[in-house]
């Protein structure tokens, strides 16, 4: 049986310094984290977050490939070791990446719980906003967009991650995902108004599903920032090497809307679930991926054909319900728990009703897709005043649907339906989830920040004032849970007690 | 084709969806109408005052 399908995203943000005559964003970005990570370590009395506790880096290693080779010419992306990196006590981590914000949301049993984390991540960039607002001189204020380019041909992403068993053949995992996420785009995709492809123009590409269509260049590969491939290979699992993969995903768009999230998240940790059980038995292998991925951005009546291997095609649409079919069959015959069970069925229900809207009216579903929300709110607007598409105005409304400033965000304006409470967000911004490992590294921080001086997502290290330092080791993201070590975690006073009790 | 008749929506599926010709005259449609003209009168009070300048300084550094 498939294993437990533990998940999580993280985002890079669009950053602007508004009101200063240059800025750097590497320079705003740090400052942006540094001033939410003190005011949360002032608020708390100096106990919860600790501004000292660092990224561990020894076990990063981005550069190794899944398929076991090194490319020629492949470019491993960088580990940055000397930018702002804090871990947050709700198990995720906040950090400098290639001159933007990123937050990782923490380990995830499942698509809801990584929607609410997301919820989480949002805010906590809301009150870094303001936090740098108190700090910065007046008519200067940072501005974060979560978006995924700047119009400009510069694009910034937002990853899923997936637990996979090691045993499955990587090639397998390649012919499925490559068919979900070419496919997929038709409910994940965030809207763009005009295209970045070189060459192209706003009269051929008005507006298209996806933000991040424009930018994939190869079918399977290692790279994140150029020549991005649709399957990545990055080969870090963060844990047991021997008994587990990572899939990292590198193809979606950042989403608003919690019902995208949830589908992007939810239908594909079904079909890596499946995959891992071999239940797709039919291979849906793409003539040009590339192009199909960049055909399905562009086709707002989402009736293009794509062309397949054997001479046959297919539209997005039946590939999304073929694999909704196996998906429904596969829940009848080992049911949803590696997905979690009822949020499998709630994943399969919306799966089907948002694949029929689709079908019948596209625009019934603006409560639930940004690319719907985004299209009507801007042809709205551009039949209002007689526009091109290739207005700057149109450009602008694009963008700021993305703008996390609550009182300019124009998604906030579009009546996107919500999964989540206000309050379990709210928790979720220093509480962990209670059902991985993040809730012991979330606790940890939690109790004893000022202990920790390295975290990682496999590891913890304690200095408890006795040499040597003392790493905790996590090698496995089911282990931690509030059901496994809760009790310990209250019984102990000290991080000393808990090393001992731990016998590390 | 006979590969593409796999690709069948359950039974159950066809028969619940009444595809409508016109969804915006219906009653649902029309209250989506309605929401939207509203957001579209306030709109411009929220909308960058210089779009042109806002979308030409908009530069980010690539990321992953």
């Amino acid at each position: 049986m498939a294993i437990k399908k533990i998940c999580g995203v993280e985002t890079e943000y669009g950053i602007v310094l508004r009101g200063a005559a240059d800025s750097n964003p590497i320079a705003a970005s740090s400052m942006l984290i540094n001033a939410y990570v003190n005011e949360m370590v002032r608020a708390r009395g100096g106990e919860s977050v600790s501004s000292k506790v660092g990224w561990d880096f020894e076990d990063e290693s981005p550069g190794n490939d899944a398929r076991g080779i090194q490319a020629a010419g492949a470019m491993a992306p960088e580990v940055e070791t000397h930018l702002v990196n804090a871990v947050l006590t709700n198990g995720a981590r906040y950090y400098v990446d290639h001159a933007h914000p990123e937050l990782s949301t923490p380990e995830c049993a499942d698509a809801r719980s990584v929607v609410v984390y997301d919820r989480a991540a949002e805010e906590i960039l809301k009150q870094s906003m303001e936090a740098a607002r108190r700090l910065l001189p007046g008519g200067q204020e940072i501005v974060v967009y979560k978006n995924n380019s700047d119009r400009k041909g510069n694009s910034y992403g937002c990853h899923e991650n997936y637990l996979m068993d090691r045993h499955v053949p990587f090639g397998r995992i390649v012919v499925h995902a490559m068919a979900h996420f070419i496919t997929r785009q038709v409910f994940t995709g965030a809207g763009k108004v005009g295209t970045e492809v070189a060459g192209m123009t706003a009269e051929q590409i008005p507006f298209q599903l996806s933000q991040r269509a424009d930018f994939f260049e190869e079918e399977v590969g290692l790279e994140t920032t150029l020549k991005r491939p649709i399957v990545n290979t990055r080969d870090e699992p963060h844990s047991d090497a021997q008994k587990y993969r990572r899939l990292h995903v590198i193809v979606g768009d950042a989403n608003l809307s919690e019902v995208s999230t949830f589908l992007k998240v939810g239908t594909t940790a079904l079909v890596l679930a499946m995959v891992e059980d071999d239940f797709l038995t039919r291979e849906l292998v793409f003539n040009t991926p590339v192009w199909a991925l960049r055909q399905v951005s562009y086709d707002l009546t989402l009736t293009e054909p794509l062309e397949l291997v054997d001479g046959s095609s297919i539209t997005a649409l039946e590939v999304q319900w073929e694999l909704y079919d196996r998906a429904r069959k596969y829940a009848d015959a080992f049911g949803l728990e590696c997905v979690g069970e009822s949020t499998g069925q709630e994943v399969l229900r919306r799966w089907e009703a948002v694949l029929t809207g689709l079908e019948t009216d596209p625009g019934s579903l603006a409560s639930q897709l940004d690319w719907v929300a985004k299209y009507r709110l801007i042809e709205g607007y551009r039949e209002r005043h007689g526009l091109r598409w290739d207005d700057a105005r149109l450009a602008a409304m694009d963008l700021q649907y993305h703008d996390l400033r609550p009182e300019r965000s124009l998604a906030a304006r579009v009546g996107l339906e919500r999964l989540t409470t206000d309050e379990e967000v709210r928790e979720a911004i220093t509480e962990p989830p209670t059902d991985t490992r993040a809730y012991f590294r979330g606790k940890c921080l939690q109790r004893w920040a000022d202990d920790v001086v390295a975290a990682n997502w496999d590891s913890l290290v304690f200095d408890v004032g006795q040499d040597p330092l003392r790493r905790v080791p996590m090698m496995e993201p089911t282990r931690g849970t509030a059901a496994q070590v809760g009790t310990l975690l209250a019984e102990c006073s000290t991080s000393a007690e808990l090393l001992e009790r731990l016998g590390s | 084709m006979a590969e593409r008749e796999q690709i069948k929506k359950p039974a159950k599926e066809r028969e619940d969806v009444e595809v409508d010709d016109a969804p915006v005259t219906t009653e649902r449609g029309e209250k989506l109408k309605a929401e939207l003209d509203e957001l579209l009168d306030e709109i411009d009070d929220v909308l960058e005052t210089n779009a042109e300048e806002f979308v030409k300084s908009y530069v980010q550094k690539g990321g992953e």
